[in-house]
């Protein structure tokens, strides 16, 4: 193949064979990726659909305002990707104010998305919704059916927290993707500072307190990029960015049927 | 990067510029419907299994809207498309082996 390639070359014709699927090497890659994580994903998905056929008393806890916030942020996701497509359409016009308004206004909805889903998260363990390795939140649980689901229905909580928690792991990391795309140096003290904010302000027996160390840990490894390999992103870059970002936006919406709607409180 | 990279990244952007700002606010509007429907029907006293394939079909719907227009993949060439879904929803398959060992555990208890 190498030999067609130099003789092609030699006789004046391209020397590279043409792509196999028509687009650039970073598309493919994140294609792959994506891919990939949709095994992830899709095990989560399945872990918590076995658990509940296998378990007679599966819980449905999910009350009407449960329901009404996991729609805003459904709401909030689909928006975000309406954004990401306004950003890649800027971005290969050129327009390079319009699109980091758009990657700013993609972030904003991600943000809006990780804070309710962070209420709801801390809402049911303090009425007594949690997992054994959360640390216990201060005074009586208040929900006793919410203890009792805790206590009786283990693979509720594991499953519910272990499949959101790695969507909401997913749209951080989108929001920090997005941002290092957007705003690149610029965005570093502002992921410290988010962290540092993080770090004072959630009380210590919330796991968000412990969760906050990823946006640490996102700080320092993307210091270290972008000090090895600074670069102005271009349009495709920023389509890449957007396919990780429509990706988490489409795993939710298999998340939100069968975690939350499937399981409401009628 | 190499000529090649730069030519496909070019040639990728210019299918771009041909998409209208109407056709992704249609897809948005869209989701933001089934979505509502998807709400609706989970209020409505219905049976499980129903109620699952009705909101199992809408999400594979709104999946496939986000997949084709949002992700660009409808504007692929039809390898790239067959390559990526067919994989996909075959290993997404394979998983479904687990879901008769649930049912059997539900029947016969664990021990």
């Amino acid at each position: 193949m190498s030999d067609v390639a130099v003789h092609s070359s030699m006789a004046g014709v391209d020397p590279y064979e043409p792509s196999l699927f028509g687009t650039y090497s970073k598309k493919i890659g994140m294609w792959l990726f994506l891919l990939s994580d949709s095994l992830t994903f899709g095990a989560l998905l399945f872990a918590y659909t076995y658990g509940r056929i296998s378990t007679v008393d599966w819980p449905t806890p999910f009350h009407s305002e449960s329901i009404m916030n996991a729609t805003l942020m459904t709401g909030f996701l689909l928006t975000s990707s309406l954004t990401m497509v306004m950003a890649v359409r800027a971005a290969v016009r050129s327009n390079a104010k319009a699109q980091r308004l758009w990657l700013l206004a993609t972030m904003a909805c991600g943000i809006a998305f990780i804070i309710l889903h962070g209420r709801e998260w801390s809402n049911l363990i303090a009425e007594g919704l949690t997992l054994p390795l959360f640390p216990t939140p201060p005074g009586e649980a208040s929900n006793t059916e919410f203890v009792n689901v805790a206590k009786n229905v283990p693979q509720f909580g594991a499953t519910f927290f272990g499949l959101t928690g790695m969507h909401m792991l997913h749209v951080t990391l989108g929001v920090v993707y997005l941002g290092v795309v957007a705003l690149r140096r610029a965005f570093i003290p502002i992921l410290f500072g988010f962290w540092l904010l993080a770090y004072f302000t959630i009380p210590s027996y919330s796991p968000f307190h412990y969760g906050s160390y990823v946006l640490l840990a996102c700080a320092i490894v993307i210091s270290v990029i972008l000090w090895l390999k600074p670069k102005v992103y271009d349009a495709s870059d920023i389509e890449v960015a957007g396919l990780y970002w429509h990706f988490v936006d489409l795993v939710w919406m298999f998340i939100f049927p069968l975690v939350y709607l499937m399981s409401t409180k009628i | 990067m190499d000529a090649v990279q730069l030519a496909l990244e070019e040639q990728v952007a210019e299918q771009h510029r041909h998409h209208g700002r109407a056709q992704f606010l249609w897809v948005w509007l869209a989701l933001l419907i089934m979505t509502a429907i998807e709400v609706y029907l989970a209020y409505q006293h219905m049976e499980p299994i129903r109620m699952l394939s009705i909101l199992m079909g809408l999400s594979i719907l709104k999946a496939g809207l986000i997949i084709a227009y949002f992700m660009h993949l409808k504007f692929e060439v039809s390898r790239m498309r067959w390559y990526t879904m067919t994989s996909l929803v075959f290993c997404l398959a394979m998983m479904l082996i687990f879901l008769p060992d649930a049912f059997r555990i539900l029947h016969i208890g664990v021990r």
